[in-house]
């Protein structure tokens, strides 16, 4: 009776350390061009060499300018990191997806590309100098996010010094109402729970209404378990991860596959497997949710007013008060993309609401794909002339708006309706910016009306 | 590496819950391939906000122990944001609590998190605030705290307690030390073998 978190430590670990910490052996490293340099750096002054380095795959997108992708960038700091993990690639042997080389076809946010590519499966241990690593929980992988440090401990020897985290359980039952997505459902667990009720917890999530829920959507929620102080989230596998999987590039194929099915299914916890804690949530409960403060546990449903609990600090920076609504704040900036809210489904999500219409007149509207793959699935579909049409920006892949490395960022006191996952202060690359987290459909809604509105009424309108 | 095992020096007391690693070290700044300089930009948009921010006032310059509240360094993994306080001059944090991801990227860095009551840290910010020279001694090993007539429990978690005091905190060398031990589990791993 264990937990998957349970079975894939322990069949990870390769010893206690006499720390007490446990070596714990990781499956799939992904590195990009932010936390990395250093981490090759101090490998090199050591002496060390990469390991794995099959196991260890590349990209960039921090930095990626999304406006003009073509190298050399014209960003002289961006292409001087890219040039750096070009050559820290070359010499460990690493593949790296990058543009304008072999591979740059695959380029995109390591949290979108690593599951498209069929990298990241069940049961793997994954590290990535990144928070949002939890994203790849999604497919029954544990995945952690690690320091500079930590990326070169696994470059060095495939492994991390971890202790392990306790697990909690967390059950959504019942339907989402129309409107309501996995976006609403992460950010009402994290308001429930804190942004660090998860501190020493891995998160599973289970339920009816996640039994039903994409891959796509699995990653939303998943990806937003450090926004709520848990390193760690994931879904155990089931038929619709295997159904994901089957195909892609890096995934078993064949008899093989068939194996692959067989050992993952035996991973997922068992029934009556003991949890740490358990917390349940009722679907049918969860408005569209939309964030009033800095950080991401602070957010009402949409027809909630701000509590008078409220924190004065967050208040002030924001421009709200107590007992007020978000709905019909006037909003300056649309930003629909990152490793959150950057895949193919949340642009269809929001695409059908802006079929046929047009941005309010002083909202800059901007998507960026989540890669370059789903960038061309999306212009398969015609997005690209759905968008352009209603007077989006239509942009190249990479994380762009969620945190401003790049030339995209708020100016002032600019409001941005956003499907990103931090409205820290200053996240959005203005230090007096503020950030309004809300699902795609809820910031193309935004966009359109040009404030933040209730979406499931933008959905009556357009009869979707 | 040496043991860390006590550390004293002279507090800062930093208020807030919740301080993030985008507060910490803004994201313009990881725009580089090393960290030098990143003392330099220590919560630079606060405290340009803040004429009165700890880290702008004078009386806690050379402080080496930072006193924080509750959730201290949540958000990124960025390990720019322990880099830049340890470069700037921190050599322990005690706070109420910290973000899972922050407290190890500290502790690889030399740097212990102490977690104490959350009265016990006011306390101990109050009493920076009334008298900045005093001297704050904290010791891993034992879990405490000292700073005046203040004495408290603060502890480190326990494998990286026993990880500072043995000297292995920093864990690259462990973790290469019986590697073919990583290659019998690699070996084991059926995904390793394209099953």
């Amino acid at each position: 009776m264990h937990t998957l978190f349970d079975k894939v430590w322990r069949a990870h670990t390769v010893r206690e350390l006499p720390s007490g910490q446990t070596q714990l052996f990781v499956g799939l490293h992904l590195v990009h061009e932010v936390t990395s340099p250093q981490a090759f750096d101090m490998l090199r002054q050591q002496g060390w060499t990469v390991a794995f380095p099959e196991r260890t795959f590349a990209t960039v997108d921090h930095i990626v300018p999304t406006k003009s992708p073509s190298r050399p960038f014209l960003d002289v700091t961006a292409e001087e990191m890219t040039a750096a993990l070009e050559r820290n690639c070359r010499e460990a042997g690493i593949r790296l997806f990058a543009p304008g080389a072999a591979g740059g076809e695959h380029q995109g946010i390591v949290h979108v590309i690593g599951p498209e590519l069929g990298l990241t499966q069940p049961g793997m241990t994954i590290a990535c100098g990144d928070s949002h690593t939890s994203t790849h929980g999604a497919l029954g992988a544990i995945a952690f996010g690690i320091g500079t440090s930590q990326v070169r401990d696994v470059l060095a020897s495939q492994c991390l010094a971890l202790d392990p985290l306790k697990v909690r359980r967390i059950d959504v039952n019942g339907s989402l109402a129309h409107g309501v997505y996995a976006k609403d459902v992460i950010l009402t667990i994290i308001r429930q729970l804190g942004v660090q009720g998860g501190v020493g917890y891995a998160y599973e999530y289970g339920g009816t209404t996640i039994g039903r829920m994409t891959i796509e959507e699995r990653m939303t929620i998943c990806n937003m378990s450090i926004e709520g102080g848990a390193r760690v989230g994931y879904m155990n596998p089931d038929d619709t991860t295997f159904a994901y999987l089957s195909g892609r590039q890096f995934a078993p194929s064949g008899g093989a596959f068939d194996r692959a099915v067989e050992y993952w299914q035996s991973l997922a916890s068992d029934q009556g497997a003991q949890y740490d804690d358990r917390v349940t949530l009722d679907a049918a409960a969860i408005e569209p949710t939309v964030t009033w403060g800095i950080n991401p546990g602070q957010s009402v449903g949409i027809g909630e007013r701000i509590p008078d609990s409220a924190d004065e600090e967050a208040l002030a920076f924001m421009g709200f008060a107590k007992g007020g609504r978000v709905e019909g704040t006037r909003i300056d900036v649309a930003f629909i993309g990152s490793c959150t809210n950057g895949r193919l489904s949340d642009l269809e999500e929001a695409a059908r609401l802006v079929k046929g219409r047009r941005v309010a007149p002083h909202v800059q509207a901007l998507v960026v794909p989540g890669s370059q793959a789903v960038s061309r699935a999306a212009e398969e579909r015609g997005l690209p002339e759905i968008f352009t049409a209603a007077g989006f920006e239509w942009r190249g892949a990479g994380c762009s708006m969620c945190l401003a490395m790049n030339p995209d960022r708020l100016e002032g006191r600019q409001v941005c309706a956003s499907t990103s996952n931090r409205n820290f202060k200053g996240r959005q690359g203005s230090p007096t910016g503020r950030t309004l987290l809300m699902s795609p459909a809820m910031v193309a809604a935004a966009a359109l009306a040009g404030e933040v509105v209730d979406v499931r009424h933008s959905l009556e309108q357009v009869g979707a | 590496m040496p043991p860390i095992i006590s550390i004293s020096g002279r507090g800062l007391p930093l208020h807030g819950d919740d301080l993030d690693t985008d507060r910490i070290m803004p994201a313009r700044y990881l725009r580089a391939v090393t960290f030098d300089g990143l003392e330099d930009h220590v919560f630079e948009d606060d405290r340009a906000a803040d004429p009165n921010h700890a880290f702008n006032d004078a009386r806690y310059a050379g402080a080496s122990v930072l006193v924080v509240n509750r959730n201290f360094g949540c958000g990124s993994s960025r390990e720019h944001a322990p880099q830049g306080l340890a470069r700037y001059g921190i050599n322990a944090i005690i706070g109420e609590s910290f973000s899972e991801i922050f407290l190890g990227n500290s502790a690889v860095l030399g740097v212990p998190c102490f977690v104490a009551d959350k009265e016990k840290v006011e306390q101990l910010q109050a009493l920076i605030e009334g008298a900045p020279e005093t001297i704050v001694e904290t010791n891993v090993q034992d879990g405490t705290v000292s700073a005046g007539s203040l004495h408290f429990k603060a502890t480190v978690p326990t494998a990286l307690r026993d990880a500072f005091v043995s000297g292995q905190w920093n864990p690259t060398a462990m973790l290469l030390d019986r590697f073919e031990e990583v290659r019998n589990v690699a070996g084991r791993l059926p995904y390793m073998s394209g099953f």
